[in-house]
């Protein structure tokens, strides 16, 4: 097996990684193995939980479904992307004060998912962000409290997207 | 990032932030796949394909020349390794029917561990399992607990039957104004977290320790049956915990697999790793649910209730597993709810079958009880033609009746219901809901012709399960504060709640406190987290070491602030005099450090150990009350509304109890509507992939309203706590049916969950074709015979 390895850059979070991989491997066992970003999570391999959904150019993924040696040339962003030191994106945030999540297992998926929705388009009604949320599965919290962190985390982000104008 | 209300004084029933986020949201959590070791081996288990047969021979030879294999074991090479036991009570007609560790001469299931491939390499490890070749004689196939077979030789598949009664059910059916029949049926369903089953073995050659990491619920107990198993002593075997990605019941269980990394990593001396797809997943790990309950009751002119007689069979699946007979004993014990019911009478037949094993999943037993007793409850109102709320209200236990003593068992424990106002929860809930408006709403949606329903049902829950569990708390000299516990976390907010515990009792800030569980290489004793115990069992230890510790703290401070005790109090992690909050303050640290140089050893800090104990489980309630509307062309029942009340005691956090509510409604509705484990009658399994087992999304859940209550604190610990685990997930399915019911006009009609658009249309023409025949649209007052129950796709 070892003479079709071949050698693919990913670039994932800004960083580049040279890794060595065949064709059957699956850019979420990558990320996690090769370049040690844990943070992916593998749920079902099958394309249905969305524990591993990554950004691939902008566009929420599930990295189970997708081979390594796809991924060269794009950018990959992970939820290890989401903040620096102790400076949490709005939906990081949101999650924890909303209680949206309780294993956290699933948690890294719906971050990246909600990401790459809101970042196209923060304006989305509650009934689009529940279909948006239906991507993914989370088998402690039913759903309700990550739909009110989403909620939340939009509003925000579209506050610093596009601020309202101040009263003078 | 905390909120700012952290004050300790009040700490305790604040819903404030848990400690476990940070991590988890940077995606800085250490799941079991997180975890490896250099030079670790990757283990895959070749599972059987069939279902039952003679195990002729396994051939190896292929699997052994792949790439990077170091070994291919089968059940010979382990032959010294026993069966799986009983972790719990142990029950000696099950002993013959635990599972080896891999199938020695016969397979009873699909997905059952045949042998076990190492490889240096998890993707070459999946290659050479493919290559190895098992040759099995099948043998006839029992899909169904409907039917005793044989087992072995001399042995049926019906074990045990376990049986309880108490008063004279037999004169009371004879002499009963009515006896309302029913036949219903509870599906296959389970816990499936999200996280599939891990498991990683390294051996400490140096120091003669093994250690299991990717443990989880109960790492002490684990421990000791690995200890036993694998013939070492306690201290000679750790179990760590790290992150777990959700338990409910089936994971952290001893399995096969746990078993094989050890035995490998002793062998070996490498590091062992195997990490669970989720194909093995739906068949390997714990199944859980599925019984037929045929149920009798007898009334009076009013609906009082005079006896219950159950007869029920549990479809255990192919082999006992570590929880023996503890599901069928909590039926049994548990089935009355929040009723008085004069005579009772149970017997609950526990029968094998060739489909994957069923133990415990949240709320074990008294999910598939609620159906049970609440479709009961229903079918008595409509027999009678009284409201289905008056009939409940007739028969509930009084709350002048506390304690209220059942003459039954659960988990080895007298029932003695500890404190409850059910009729009181029962107004709550009703008021909550606006239960008058709700049914005037539906009104109006159905003379506008839609298919809507409200339902609802009660149930009594259980927690706190005994007898006892130690925590040992420390302040360093730096002023960290540790708990260390046996406790386990399961992603519940166990290090939240037990930090909020010890902060509101010793008097410091909750987020300073460090929460150690789940590694018993740092306390000898532990109870993990199981049966909703945690907040109460190891909750009450917590303040018993902190209310030890705090007066050490107050001894020392009283002699360098030159104090009467009585006088000084402990707040936000500073001493002070009571009434002068601006006067000499002494820090936890100061206090710690000064400690430490009396006691000669400069490092150690000042701790306390402390310990509860308790005789009895005490037994929350709650009143769920749904609002459903059917499909009519695709009869895919959508939930409109959706209210729990619940009365806990005393809320620790109260966010975290309603998200553990929500959370478990949500399993709830998945084993009301859409999760069932299927097998064609060959007893190949069909629900192998999250496309054929539907879990519910973000679409299928309301929002779920919540009422909690503490009208009932438990008697049984200082704190008044009673657990919340499993409050949410009880009362759905009868709920469920309940409201189904109502949309249809015809009570009975739900008699078995979960009601997929197959089966409801089923249940629907069944209905009609009994109307066309002349009779009475209500089937639950006569017994109905067999449910539907599919046993292929095709069928439904």
């Amino acid at each position: 097996m070892t003479d079709t390895l071949q050698s693919v850059t990913l670039n994932i979070n800004d960083a580049i990684y040279v890794v060595q991989v065949e064709p059957r491997y699956t850019l979420a066992d990558v990320i996690r193995s090769q370049c040690g970003l844990t943070g992916t999570h593998v749920g079902c391999e099958h394309g249905v939980c969305g524990a591993c959904t990554i950004l691939l150019d902008g566009e929420p993924v599930r990295a189970c479904l997708v081979f390594a040696v796809q991924a060269e040339g794009m950018a990959i962003r992970t939820v290890e992307s989401l903040s620096t030191g102790d400076d949490l994106h709005p939906l990081q945030s949101a999650f924890i004060k909303h209680h949206a999540l309780q294993c956290g297992f699933c948690t890294p998926g719906f971050l990246m998912l909600l990401t790459g929705a809101l970042e196209k388009d923060a304006n989305l009604s509650d009934e689009e962000l529940r279909d948006v949320l239906s991507s993914n599965l989370c088998r402690c919290t039913g759903y309700q409290n990550i739909i009110k962190a989403a909620r939340a985390a939009a509003d925000e982000m579209r506050q610093v997207a596009c601020p309202e104008p101040h009263e003078t | 990032m905390l909120i700012a209300n952290q004050d300790s004084a009040t700490i305790i029933g604040r819903p404030v932030q848990r400690l476990e986020d940070p991590p988890l949201v940077r995606g800085e959590g250490r799941f079991a796949d997180d975890i490896s070791f250099p030079g670790q081996l990757y283990m895959r288990v070749v599972r059987s394909p069939v279902p039952h047969g003679r195990l002729i021979g396994i051939s190896i030879g292929d699997a052994l020349a792949c790439p990077g294999v170091s070994a291919v074991w089968t059940a010979a090479d382990i032959a010294d390794i026993p069966p799986i036991d009983f972790r719990d009570t142990r029950v000696e007609s099950l002993v013959p029917y635990r599972q080896p560790v891999l199938a020695r001469d016969r397979v009873r299931y699909v997905g059952e561990p045949v042998a076990v491939v190492f490889a240096n390499d998890p993707y070459l490890a999946e290659d050479a399992a493919d290559r190895v070749i098992v040759e099995i004689d099948e043998l006839e196939v029992l899909m169904s607990a409907d039917d005793v077979g044989e087992f072995s030789e001399g042995r049926t598949t019906e074990p045990m039957v376990v049986r309880q009664s108490y008063g004279d059910v037999d004169a009371a059916l004879a002499n009963a104004h009515r006896v309302i029949e029913l036949d219903l049926y509870v599906g296959r369903h389970s816990g499936v977290p999200l996280e599939t089953r891990g498991a990683i073995a390294r051996y400490d050659k140096h120091n003669d320790i093994l250690e299991l990491h990717g443990a989880a619920k109960v790492p002490h107990r684990n421990r000791e049956q690995l200890a036993r198993m694998l013939n070492r002593s306690l201290s000679a075997i750790h179990l760590f915990e790290s992150h777990v990605g959700g338990g409910f019941g089936v994971r952290g269980e001893l399995y096969p697999e746990d078993v094989l990394v050890c035995v490998a990593a002793l062998r070996f001396e490498r590091p062992i790793k195997w990490i669970e797809d989720r194909r093995e997943h739906l068949i390997a790990t714990n199944h859980s649910r599925e019984q037929r309950h045929l149920i009798k009751a007898a009334v009076d002119e009013a609906g009082r209730i005079l006896a219950v007689d159950d007869v029920f069979f549990h479809d255990q699946g192919a082999y006992v597993r570590t929880h023996g007979a503890r599901v069928l004993e909590m039926v049994s014990g548990m089935l009355l709810g929040p009723y008085n019911v004069p005579a009772y009478r149970v017997a609950g037949h526990y029968r094998l079958t060739n489909k994957t094993p069923a133990a415990t999943y949240r709320s074990p037993g008294r999910y598939e009880g609620t159906f049970v007793r609440e479709r009961l409850m229903d079918a008595i109102a409509a027999a009678l033609s009284i409201d289905r709320v008056d009939i409940r209200r007739r028969n509930l236990i009084p709350k002048t009746a506390m304690p209220y003593a059942r003459e039954l068992k659960a988990l080895g424990d007298e029932v003695v219901l500890d404190s409850g106002d059910y009729d009181g929860l029962l107004h709550k809930a009703l008021d909550r809901a606006g239960w008058a408006k709700l049914q005037k709403d539906v009104g109006d949606q159905r003379r506008a012709g839609q298919m809507v329903g409200l339902g609802f049902s009660m149930f009594v829950e259980k927690s706190g399960l005994g007898p006892k569990d130690g925590v040992v708390i420390t302040i360093n000299p730096d002023g960290a504060i540790e708990v260390v516990t046996g406790g386990a976390s399961l992603g519940q907010g166990f290090e939240t709640v037990i930090a909020q515990i010890c902060a509101g009792t010793l008097g410091c800030e909750y987020h300073r406190i460090k929460v150690v569980h789940g590694q018993t290489s740092r306390i000898e004793h532990g109870i993990g987290a199981h049966a909703t115990r945690a907040t109460v069992m190891t909750g009450s230890a917590t303040r018993e070491a902190a209310l030890i510790l705090r007066e050490k703290v107050l001894d020392i401070a009283s002699r360098l602030l030159q104090t009467d005790r009585e006088q000084l109090t402990i707040l936000n992690g500073l001493v002070m005099r009571g009434n002068e909050p601006k006067g000499p303050t002494l820090a936890l640290a100061e206090i710690a450090s000064r400690f430490a140089s009396e006691a000669d050893h400069a490092s150690a800090g000042v701790s306390a150990e402390g310990w509860f104990h308790t005789e009895h489980m005490n037994y929350p309630y709650g009143v769920h009350i749904a609002q459903v509307r059917i499909d009519p062309l695709s009869y895919a029942v959508c939930v409109e509304k959706y209210f729990i009340a619940y009365d806990v005691g005393r809320a620790v956090n109260p966010m975290l109890i309603e998200g553990q509510l929500v959370g478990g409604f949500a399993q709830g509705l998945g084993g009301a509507l859409y999760e069932e484990f299927l097998y064609d009658a060959r007893g190949e399994p069909l629900s192998v992939t999250f496309a054929d087992y539907l879990i519910p999304t973000a679409y299928e859940i309301p929002f779920v309203d919540i009422l909690l209550t503490e009208d009932a604190p438990s008697p049984r610990n200082p704190l008044g706590i009673k657990g919340a685990g499993e409050g949410g997930v009880n009362g759905v399915g009868a709920a469920i049916a309940s409201a189904i019911d109502d949309a249809l006009h015809a009570p009975g009609t739900i008699r078995a969950l979960p009601v997929t658009p197959a089966r409801l249309h089923d249940a629907i023409l069944s209905n009609t074709a009994v109307s066309a025949h002349g009779k009475k649209s209500t089937p639950m007052t006569t017994a109905t015979g067999v449910p539907d129950r599919p046993m292929s796709k095709e069928g439904r």
